[in-house]
């Protein structure tokens, strides 16, 4: 019998970079198989050569047992191959039932297919409106469209570019039963994510690649996930350091009573929302993507807002009437969630991205811009994260996902701000780096920087936080302090029931 | 009553060349092209059109010559901004004097004599309604196609798949190639589409507007068809509403040049100009709607990522 997919010696080159250097494999039907490496070692790149959206310079694909010429993602889709992109492949202006049908094969039958969308996402347990538009999804929400709209197609090799990076832990359980439903039917599954404890629990084989290099393979359920860990990175993990916290006097931030409506009918509207971030301290917001999240970075990082100025104070002036430059200039630095776009723009290069924010640091002088310190400030960031890139000249959309996080995260911290506002700090970031970069940011802190995390990751708000938030429909819990809570407890105000432990050390709940 | 029919119908005819020509481009700036040849593209079908008549052809085939004359010139327009990625508005510019440019060398042989114009259809009973007969069954043939393109192009680009898929090229071609799409052949189709139609309007004009051949005769509608596309937010209904409003001011203002008004002509003949850009302006005013509308990749050179 023929492998499901066979690929034989593929190369592909990009300036500067050999981002796959003759790598061969080999998939069976039914067989799920993770590819693990570090951020740039060349993942993405192989899966789009895969799906036929980039060519390979050499080599040879088989499906199977035939070969493919001239691939193109048409045709991977008359072959039954589907793929979830790292960065999402959705059209914003549309709504998600019109981008699902695009990529459907039959009747062009949209209230029926939203039916179905409705119905098979709440069974995968990633409910969706089918009739939402994409634009207003947050990165979570489009994850779950991306993978249902892949679902739907009953593909004969599924691609998951990193599928988990922002769901949250109720979703991954359901979507790994549904994968391991599919692979029993004979689907084969390549797997690509950082998260190596996921790819335990799911994967029959792995393959580890290397700057571009097949370094090994692995059956991840017999192997530890510290030696998985080794033989991507090649060296030994970089271990945390989390000292205790010293908040300052004074909160950095300060935000009290503070109401918002939602930007359109679908958000959630924001109800009396108040906490402090002290200088020195970091305060965490854990929560299911969709419930105000999205509302309040927005009215905290200034791209809306509010009429009542005192509801947000930045080292205490009032700043909720403030536009996002004003707000630079009092400290704050910000890190979006959406990577492409909001935190970065895809054509320019890191160097012009680096001045969008770090224009106080004297990169923009007199209204022009002094390139040259600009490229310096971008080296910086380059050398400091380990940014793998072609220096400071190369695009944005040139990067890996997770190098560009790494740049993205380096650029605001390197502003040493009062203020820190990141919002899924270590998405699609590798382990080693994760490390590095919580690690920085809680040296930050220590330095006196107050910062406020969001994240789905309980586990990475656990390691950092000092004090933790949890929002549901649009309601800020009291914070909790982290040595004094668990896992348990944010989980159950994160879907909205209310715990109070009684004097017995029970834990009662209530609807 | 006899000057209000007069005033309504040649408000529906006056708009009909760029009911064709801005629908057309509507079609092309969706899937994300910008093509600013309308005005040479409109002239070529004017000249063919025209040419087509005095060599004895009949009134279909001419006006099919003028549609393909527009569509070949937009082809010219597809090869270097499509294929070979010349800057878009380089290439349209090009394509507007190139066309004005040809259509004077043709229409040097057409001489100054007028032909007959396209006759008007004459529907059994309803032709013959009062008021209503005269107000809206008497029109040329055309007048009606372009209503029915209005129809069938708001079916296409909002409930068939096609039109799904060249909306959301529009958006962004990098996406719809990454999920299979053939950006480079479905942008081509849009292109030659919008030709046609600017060959369309252009044989409006010459063989039944003003049955006449003059050099540059389009006077600058095919950049109101341009701007009609950006003011009306690239909706169709509001192009359809935009170019009557350009017609009815056109005819007010003809109409007040021959009651004699104490309005200098030149100041006159700007008004349905202004009029068009002051009503759709207030009209395009809601950013998040026109966000939503506007093709984000337009104008932008697309090459598949290899
Ligand atoms: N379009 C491009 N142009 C230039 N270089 C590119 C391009 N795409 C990828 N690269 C380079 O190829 C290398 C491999 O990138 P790739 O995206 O495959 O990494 P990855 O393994 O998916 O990393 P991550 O885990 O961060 O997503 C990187 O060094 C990247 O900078
Ligand atoms: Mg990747």
């Amino acid at each position: 019998m023929h492998p499901r997919l066979e690929l034989r010696n593929i190369s592909k080159r990009y300036p500067g970079v050999v981002a796959n250097d003759d790598v061969s494999l080999s998939i069976q039907p039914g067989e799920i198989h993770a590819v693990l490496g570090e951020n740039g070692a060349g993942k993405s790149t192989l899966m789009k050569i895969i799906y036929g959206a980039a060519q390979a310079d050499t080599g040879e694909i088989y499906c199977d047992g035939n070969a493919i010429a001239a691939h193109n993602p048409a045709m991977s889709r008359a072959l039954g191959i589907e793929m979830v992109y790292q960065h999402f492949a959705l059209f914003e202006s549309v709504s998600v039932v019109e981008n699902i049908a695009l990529s459907a094969s039959g009747a062009f039958d949209l209230p029926s297919l939203a039916d179905k969308i409705r119905e098979l996402s709440l069974r995968y347990g990633m409910p969706i409106d089918p009739h939402r538009q994409v634009h207003d999804l947050s990165v979570g929400e489009r994850q779950r469209v991306e993978i249902v709209r892949c679902l739907l197609q009953a593909p004969k090799l599924l691609i998951l570019d990193e599928p988990t990076s922002v769901l949250t832990p109720q979703a991954v359980v359901k979507l790994f039963d549904t994968l391991r439903q599919l692979a029993a039917e004979g689907c084969s599954i390549v797997y690509i994510s950082h998260k190596l404890d996921e790819v335990q629990e799911l994967c029959d084989t792995a393959t580890v690649l290397r700057n571009g290099k097949v370094t090994g393979t692995a059956r991840p359920k017999e192997t530890t996930s510290l030696e998985l860990a080794r033989m991507m990175v090649g060296s030994k993990l970089p271990e945390m350091h989390v000292s205790p916290a010293a908040p300052s006097e004074k909160p950095v931030l300060e935000v009290r009573n503070l109401s918002a409506k939602a930007r359109d009918h679908f958000g959630v509207d924001l109800k009396d929302v108040s906490f402090d971030v002290r200088g020195g301290e970091i305060v965490g917001l854990a929560g299911v993507s969709g419930n105000g999240q999205a509302e309040l970075i927005a009215l905290l990082s200034g791209e809306r807002t509010h009429g009542h100025y005192d509801a947000i104070k930045i080292g205490g002036t009032p700043a909720a009437g403030l536009r996002p430059d004003e707000r630079r200039k009092l400290g704050l630095a910000f890190v979006p969630e959406e990577r492409l776009g909001r935190g970065a723009v895809p054509s320019h290069t890191l160097w012009e991205n680096a001045v969008l924010t770090a224009h106080r640091l004297g990169t923009v002088s007199k209204g022009l811009v002094d390139r040259r310190k600009a490229s310096i400030f971008a080296a910086g960031v380059i050398d400091r994260f380990k940014v793998k890139a072609n220096g400071p000249g190369a695009t944005a959309q040139s990067l890996s996902g997770g190098n560009l996080q790494k740049f993205i995260v380096g650029r605001e911290i390197a502003l040493a701000p009062k203020l820190l506002l990141v919002s899924q700090p270590t998405w699609g970031v590798d382990v080693g780096a994760s490390a590095f970069i919580r690690q920085t940011i809680v040296d930050l802190s220590r330095a006196g920087t107050a910062v406020f995390v969001v994240s789905e990751e309980l586990d990475e708000l656990f390691e950092i936080c000092d004090r933790l938030l949890v929002i549901c429909q649009g309601q800020v819990s009291p914070s909790l302090v982290r040595t004094s809570t668990d896992r348990e407890e944010i989980g159950l105000l994160m879907t909205g029931r209310k715990m109070s432990k009684d004097r017995s050390g029970d834990v009662a709940l209530q609807d | 009553m006899e000057l209000f029919i007069a005033i309504f119908t040649g408000t529906i005819i006056a708009a009909t060349p760029l009911i064709f020509a801005a629908l057309g481009e509507l079609v092309v700036e969706k899937s994300g092209v910008l093509n600013l040849g309308i005005e040479g593209m409109m002239l070529m079908g004017a000249a063919l059109a025209f040419w087509a008549v005095t060599a004895g052809c009949s009134m279909p085939v001419a006006i099919v010559a003028g549609a393909l004359a527009g569509a070949a010139a937009s082809l010219l327009f597809g090869v270097l901004a499509l294929t070979f990625l010349t800057n878009q508005y380089a290439a349209g510019l090009a394509l507007a004097i190139f066309g004005s440019g040809v259509s004077a060398f043709l229409g040097r042989g057409f001489g100054s004599v007028p032909i007959e114009a396209l006759h008007r259809v004459d529907i059994p009973i309803l032709s013959d309604l009062p008021l209503i007969g005269p107000l809206l069954f008497r029109f040329d043939p055309l007048v009606y196609l372009a209503l029915l393109m209005f129809v069938a192009i708001s079916w296409f680009l909002y409930r068939t798949k096609a039109g799904l898929i060249l909306r959301t090229i529009g958006e962004s071609p990098q996406t719809s190639h990454a999920i299979g799409y053939p950006v480079i052949r479905i942008r081509y189709m849009a292109v030659l589409f919008g030709g046609l139609m600017a060959g369309l309007a252009g044989a409006y004009l010459s063989v039944a507007y003003t049955p006449l051949w003059v050099e540059n005769m389009t006077a600058g509608k095919g950049w109101i068809a341009l701007a009609l596309v950006v003011f009306a937010t690239w909706r169709p209904l509001r192009v359809l509403l935009g170019a009557w409003l350009f017609g009815g001011m056109t005819i007010l203002q003809l109409q007040g040049q021959a009651l004699g008004l104490q309005v200098p002509s030149e100041l006159l003949s700007a008004l349905p100009y202004l009029a068009t850009i002051v009503v759709l302006l207030l009209i395009s005013r809601n950013r998040q709607m026109l966000a939503l509308h506007f093709p984000a990749s337009l104008a932008k050179p697309f090459r598949p990522a290899g």
